[in-house]
């Protein structure tokens, strides 16, 4: 019987898979949607050197005619029966499915940018999120809803993270590097646009991100306003007027754009929480999963035979997710290993 | 001797070891979210009197921090208190009440 059962097929759970495949143990992959590659599938390319996300995801081709791998498309798990050895996995329509041990890698889910009623997305047009703009990057085509070409976008930094208004008093850590990969992307694109950055704090935690940011400026003449977006309103003509505080001036700032790009940071998924709530699995502040510990057991949950990879337990880069998806496959393994014995 | 004042010296940098920090503390003890403000600067940028005079809510709080106090109640006169500072501040900082506490304290002591 085939008992490993990783849910999510995003990449952090088709490296996990992928891992114990070729450690040769079998593994059940559950996948709520019709494709697999999760939330990657929506970025074109990713930074700090904008290798196409079509390379990573390639990298997963194979898996699916592994003979040692099963796999469950558009199946979506419900609950956890914990009074059987394996554990019991039921979905929505009814198939059990054998999970010892149980890797959860149910991802992420961007902030939803229209409950910052006052940036104006979903109210007006101009306004898009980042994941928005990806996509037309990808298809190396940048306009406005009104099929003009922008003379100036402004890439708001923070949309639904560090914001205690909406619940996400976290910092998302990857929108600031995002947004600079964008924002080079999109000059590489529109040479005679004009971007501006709002930030509160930029944070270029990666060993090649100042370079990024520096590039930015140098070769691209990308503009930083140290300020966060107050408001969002409308002119006649459709353009945007934004205001801010250029807290390094030290006064208001209003300007006129024609497209404002929300920078929308990571949050829990519904799904996650949802699941953590019916089965008694333990959620951090932030809603997202809680590990055993922030240090060493990152992969680990607190209930024997669960384990953690990717962003269910947090914000990560595409880098990060795939080491904790290994770490995650490493800790499933001795797990096994222990039982044994 | 007043059209002598710009003999006197004024302090071109903050000077740290001496701040006055009394007024900063006791408005602390009563709202105490008015530490955590990060200098985001949204309430100046939606602040109605910031809009029509040269009044900056977010500079209040460094002000303050810095002991730099002087013409402080003179400048709190420009707020309208309306209240948009709070309803924007993305740490939750009750900045309204902030103001009110201000303007409270510094009254308290002058009729002390």
């Amino acid at each position: 019987m085939k008992k490993i059962a990783v849910i999510g097929g995003g990449i952090a759970g088709l490296e996990v898979s992928r891992l114990l495949l070729q450690e040769g143990l079998p593994v059940t992959l559950i996948e709520k949607g019709s494709r697999l590659g999760g939330n990657l599938r929506n970025y074109a390319h990713l930074f700090p050197d904008f290798t196409p996300s079509d390379e990573i995801l390639g990298n997963y081709r194979f898996l699916p005619s592994n003979s040692d791998l099963q796999l469950l498309m558009n199946t979506q798990i419900e609950s956890i029966d914990f009074s059987t050895q394996p554990y019991t996995l039921h979905s929505k329509d009814g198939i059990a499915i054998p999970a010892d041990p149980l890797i959860i890698a149910t991802g992420y889910q961007v902030f939803d940018a229209k409950l910052k009623e006052e940036f104006g997305y979903g109210i007006y047009d101009g306004v898009i999120t980042s994941v928005e703009l990806e996509k037309m990057i990808k298809q190396h085509h940048i306009v406005t809803p009104y099929g003009k070409i922008p003379r100036r976008i402004a890439f708001i930094h923070c949309v639904g993270s560090r914001d205690a208004k909406v619940g996400n008093s976290y910092c998302s850590r990857l929108c600031c590097i995002t947004a600079i990969k964008q924002a080079i992307e999109t000059k590489k694109l529109l040479p005679e646009t004009e971007i501006f950055c709002f930030y509160i704090d930029l944070r270029m935690y990666g060993l090649t991100f100042e370079e990024l940011y520096l590039n930015a400026q140098k070769e691209y003449n990308i503009q930083f306003v140290r300020g966060r977006l107050s408001e969002t309103s409308e002119m006649i003509d459709k353009r945007l007027i934004i205001k801010a505080e250029d807290t390094l001036i030290g006064r208001p700032l209003q300007m006129k754009a024609d497209m404002l790009v929300l920078m929308v940071g990571m949050e829990a998924s519904d799904f996650s929480k949802q699941f953590a709530y019916h089965n008694g699995l333990e959620i951090g502040d932030h809603g997202f999963f809680q590990p055993l510990n922030q240090f060493n057991a990152r992969s680990k949950s607190q209930k024997e035979g669960i384990f953690f990879a990717g962003t269910s337990i947090g914000p990560m880069s595409v880098a990060e997710t795939i080491e904790h998806a290994r770490a995650a496959a490493l800790s499933a393994i001795s797990y096994l290993k222990d039982k044994e014995y | 001797m007043s059209t002598f004042d710009f003999l006197k010296v004024r302090r071109l940098y903050i000077d740290y070891d001496n701040l006055d920090q009394e007024l900063l503390n006791e408005v602390i003890r009563e709202e105490p979210s008015f530490q955590w403000c990060i200098s985001c600067g949204c309430c100046t940028a939606t602040c109605s009197a910031g809009n029509h005079t040269t009044f900056n809510i977010r500079r209040i709080s460094l002000i303050l921090r810095r002991g730099e106090i002087e013409g402080l109640e003179e400048e709190l006169k420009k707020c309208m208190l309306c209240g948009k500072c709070t309803l924007v501040c993305p740490r939750d900082i009750q900045l309204r009440n902030v103001v009110m506490n201000i303007k409270k304290i510094v009254l308290k002591k002058k009729t002390a």
